[in-house]
């Protein structure tokens, strides 16, 4: 029932994004310096951040500005750095459900970040869990574009402040989302799939190299999960 | 490349983002039953992909050459370490981010 969610998503939201927009902020930062330091004009960043609003993905774009005409090239290279949003999507199907319009922009701008928190966040009764993930998606879409604004425009003013390390923020966050989730799973068998996760993850990293292991450890994961419903018993009910 | 071929780049990859993040809900629309497997997806997935998140994060630690990832271990048993005795977000994620950037800058001295 709708009349009980008293309290206001975006209050019980924007706590949980401080530590998500100091992140942002470092790294929009960083990507506003370097597509400056490659000659671009100071509103490429913000333009790539507004339309792409993939991290790594506007990086990579930035390279393949400065070489020759490929779009096929292009096309592919951003399925290939991108795949893993199909796996996103697959956790989130009956999560992204009876949103609404809200259910458009919290697809489109589904980010890494986005993605972990409204997975991982556990609301109380009171919030209403549909706004919650549209306020996390707009926020971070928000934080990032501004930040990137802000390295596009001012970025070499704080290129002399010795800022080494703080990007350790993003890392950080991770393990603390991933230590709440294996907390707050609803049954062993979950935490399970947690562990086998990291696990495969490490293992394809070692085995495949970091620019292969995302895709290599995904299609391990489905393998895993096929098994482990199919013969192995594992429920998750 | 002209700037008309830059706009087409930068149009192509805008699309082939977005439907990285539609396809999912394509292949199996909202609304519609999905297939039991993939339900059970539902569930098992996304613990297991957050822990491959944390690995992402990890992938350019350096381990073999100076100073070989041992700045990252410290950082990561500290953040680690406090959430388990306090279980406060922004103390964990503060607390190794901190200690991160001391050694980074003071303790090994790592170029950026």
């Amino acid at each position: 029932m709708n009349e009980i969610k008293h309290r206001s998503a975006f209050s019980f939201a924007l706590p949980i994004m401080i530590p998500m927009g100091l992140s942002f902020f470092f790294l929009g930062l960083g990507f506003g310096l370097y597509a400056t330091s490659q000659g671009l004009p100071w509103w490429t960043a913000p333009v790539l951040a507004s339309t792409i609003f993939a991290g790594s993905m506007e990086f990579v774009t930035i390279g393949l500005l400065m070489a020759g005409f490929d779009p096929v090239n292009a096309f592919m290279l951003t399925l290939f750095v991108n795949g893993r949003h199909f796996f996103y999507g697959l956790s989130a199907l009956q999560r992204y459900v009876n949103m609404g319009w809200k259910w458009f922009p919290t697809v489109a701008w589904m980010c890494d970040e986005s993605f972990a928190i409204n997975v991982s966040t556990k609301l109380p009764d009171d919030v209403d869990e549909k706004w919650f993930y549209f306020h996390v998606s707009w926020l971070n879409y928000t934080f990032w574009v501004v930040s990137t604004f802000v390295g596009g425009l001012f970025g070499d003013l704080l290129a002399s402040v010795d800022l080494r390390g703080i990007g350790f923020v993003l890392p950080g966050l991770f393990i603390v989302i991933f230590l709440e989730m294996l907390f707050n799973a609803k049954s062993n068998n979950i935490r399970g799939f947690g562990a086998v996760g990291a696990v495969v993850a490490l293992a394809m990293l070692l085995l495949t190299g970091k620019s292969l292991f995302m895709l290599a450890s995904m299609v391990c994961m489905l393998i895993v999960c096929y098994i482990a419903y199919k013969w192995g018993g594992v429920h998750l009910d | 490349m002209t700037s008309f071929e830059m706009v087409i780049t930068v149009a192509i990859v805008v699309a082939a983002t977005l439907l990285t993040r539609f396809s999912a809900f394509l292949i199996f629309p909202p609304g519609k039953k999905a297939p039991e497997f993939v339900q059970y997806l539902g569930k098992a997935l996304p613990a297991a992909v957050m822990g491959m998140l944390v690995v992402y994060t990890f992938k350019d630690t350096i381990v073999l050459s100076y100073p070989y990832g041992i700045p990252e271990l410290i950082a990561l048993l500290v953040t680690v370490g406090m959430h388990l005795w306090k279980r406060n977000m922004f103390m964990s994620i503060g607390a190794g981010t901190v200690v991160y950037m001391i050694l980074i800058q003071a303790v090994f001295n790592v170029p950026k």
